[in-house]
């Protein structure tokens, strides 16, 4: 008697929330849900302006001996290694820097590193353009008043430097949230914590790894996973600067994906890449929470 | 317990000053930029501040549809953010507050689509709005980006903050669900819709990508992308092109510092923690 009205009760809410999340669910299926799904299937078609044919994994085959597609993965791969690091590192750096700071110096430094993102790529890449602009551009001629180069160089033209020149600009668009982050956790660190230590004659460096860092962990972990996410996508400032080239030396998986889909046509190739990096990337935010997870002491 | 300023606190202060420097040149650069005539732009040793400020650059960039994109930019912002609100604060509400058949499954599922990347979709979701017929309109923009849970989960995180024995008592006071909804819940979550808000405005206005991919003809162009187009068209012309991207980014830019508060919390409160 009582378990069925309590069920009664319980569907009668079911019924109502489902009207709530109705248009949310919409969205989400027609337009999150379906895609994926579609490129899934896709991913076993040659898949071009000339129709579908069923190729089971080909494209997956094909993938993975694509010397293109090797190369671009190495080339992500650069980018996540070289930028991660960094990004935390500097996050770090200037949270604990600032997070003390009354709150009007916080906010400005808060603006100041998120600068970069809000102005948007598009806007900031063209000031990079010009930086790295090999006749007209400032960092040549800084570099040869300083002494320090003789010649003009080609930053993104050049094989040795533009996937650096591109990292550079990666991770100035990419400090801004974690800043944001550590400040916020920096300053939910207890402050009795770090007094009990300082009492006991703990030095800043001690505090910091022994009470600070620690407390810290589940937002690194949060850090590195989507600074990671964030750069296997690395994609408009390659498109914007320098399309992938010197022969491939800056192409992205992304780049390729986006290449083989608007370029060439090849939809089903394309989608067969998405499906890969889509697990890649899952699998890169398990090993991390893994990894970092089993560190974390609350 | 005061600390003393060591030799270190100072070196890491002039370290801060100088990565603050870079990291505002951009900014500044296109704004003083867009003022500069051309030979200006690419005079070494550069010009630090323009000496002889002009409009020419911004003559130049009116022939083209620059304030069309503009609009364009703002409409696609406005009516994604307005959309996204509505609908992840209804759903964020009945995740916190709810008990309801399928609750835990459903919110594993949003988590799960919100760690996928949205680029690797990008493709069948273009074949997806062509078939639509929405291709190359501001909705092929506007629509995918309302199916993203982002926002979903933020309002779930704001909605558990709604004390329970206030929502019981409404319904003993014989409040229908939907007063409830509008005048209970909504005052309360009213900051993170703020969060949301502002922080689904900066993001769509700088997705560059999924605009890129959506968008053809030239008076449909957003303007982050009709500033990447005038970047191919005029290659070298800096000053036409930091003009527009002034334009681009300045709204933008004091949309931030105006709502910096609503969209630091936005960021923070996403975080997925516990």
């Amino acid at each position: 008697m009582k378990q069925s009205k309590f069920n009664k009760i319980r569907m009668r809410e079911t019924l109502i929330s489902y009207a709530f999340l109705a248009p949310a669910l919409f969205f989400f299926c027609i337009f999150v849900l379906l895609p994926m799904i579609m490129g899934v299937v896709t991913s076993l078609f040659r898949y071009n302006m000339k129709g579908m044919t069923f190729i089971g994994l080909d494209n997956y085959v094909n993938m993975f001996k694509d010397e293109v597609w090797q190369k671009s993965l190495v080339n992500t791969l650069i980018l996540v290694v070289g930028s991660v690091p960094i990004t935390v590192l500097f996050a770090l750096f200037v949270a604990a820097m600032t997070y003390e700071k009354n709150p009007f110096t916080r906010s400005f430094f808060r603006c100041v590193f998120f600068l970069p993102v809000v102005t948007g790529t598009v806007a900031v890449t063209v000031v990079w353009k010009w930086i790295y602009d090999p006749l007209n551009g400032i960092l040549n001629w800084l570099l040869k008043s300083m002494n320090i180069i003789e010649k003009n160089i080609m930053w993104t033209g050049d094989k040795k430097f533009a996937l650096w020149a591109i990292l550079i600009i990666l991770i100035t668009t990419s400090v801004g949230q974690p800043i944001i982050l550590y400040i916020a956790s920096l300053g939910n660190v207890p402050k009795d914590y770090v007094e009990a230590a300082q009492v006991d004659g703990a030095n800043d460096l001690q505090v910091f790894w022994q009470i600070k860092w620690p407390s810290l962990l589940p937002t690194t972990l949060y850090i590195v996973v989507i600074t990671t996410i964030n750069s296997f996508q690395c994609f408009s400032l390659i498109q914007l600067l320098t399309s992938g080239g010197p022969n491939y030396r800056t192409t992205t998986i992304m780049y390729y994906l986006y290449e083989n889909a608007f370029k060439r046509f090849e939809y089903g190739y394309a989608n067969a890449m998405g499906v890969v990096l889509a697990l890649m990337i899952g699998l890169i935010s398990f090993i991390q929470f893994k990894a970092l997870g089993s560190d974390v002491e609350y | 317990m005061k600390k003393k300023t060591g030799i270190l606190d100072i070196i890491s202060m002039a370290f801060l000053l100088i990565l603050s420097f870079i990291f505002i040149f951009p900014f500044y650069w296109i704004l003083t930029g867009a003022f500069k005539s051309q030979k200006v732009t690419v005079k070494l040793p550069p010009e630090w501040f323009p000496l002889s400020p002009t409009m020419e650059n911004f003559h130049k960039l009116m022939q083209n549809p620059a304030l069309q994109w503009l609009w364009n930019s703002v409409f696609i912002c406005g009516i994604t953010m307005l959309i996204v609100c509505v609908v992840s604060s209804m759903a964020g509400y009945v995740l916190a507050k709810k008990r309801f058949y399928g609750q835990a499954t459903l919110f594993s599922i949003f988590v799960f689509a919100m760690a996928l990347p949205k680029q690797v979709i990008l493709v069948p979701l273009m074949k997806l709005v062509s078939f639509m017929g929405i291709h190359d309109t501001s909705w092929a923009i506007i629509l995918p980006l309302c199916g993203w849970p982002f926002g979903v989960f933020l309002m779930k995180q704001f909605s558990e903050n709604i004390p329970t024995e206030l929502l019981e008592a409404a319904k003993i006071d014989g409040s229908g669900e939907v007063r409830t909804f509008s005048s209970i819940v909504m005052p309360i979550v009213k900051p993170g819709f703020g969060a949301l808000a502002i922080f689904t405005f900066i993001n769509t206005w700088n997705d560059y990508f999924m605009q890129l991919v959506m968008l053809n003809s030239r008076a449909k162009l957003t303007i982050s992308l009709g500033v990447a187009t005038l970047q191919q068209e005029f290659s070298t012309n800096y000053g036409v092109i930091m003009a527009g991207a002034a334009m681009a980014a300045v709204p933008i830019v004091a949309v931030f510092l105006m709502f910096q508060n609503y969209f630091t919390q936005g960021i923070t409160m996403g975080a997925v923690k516990g």
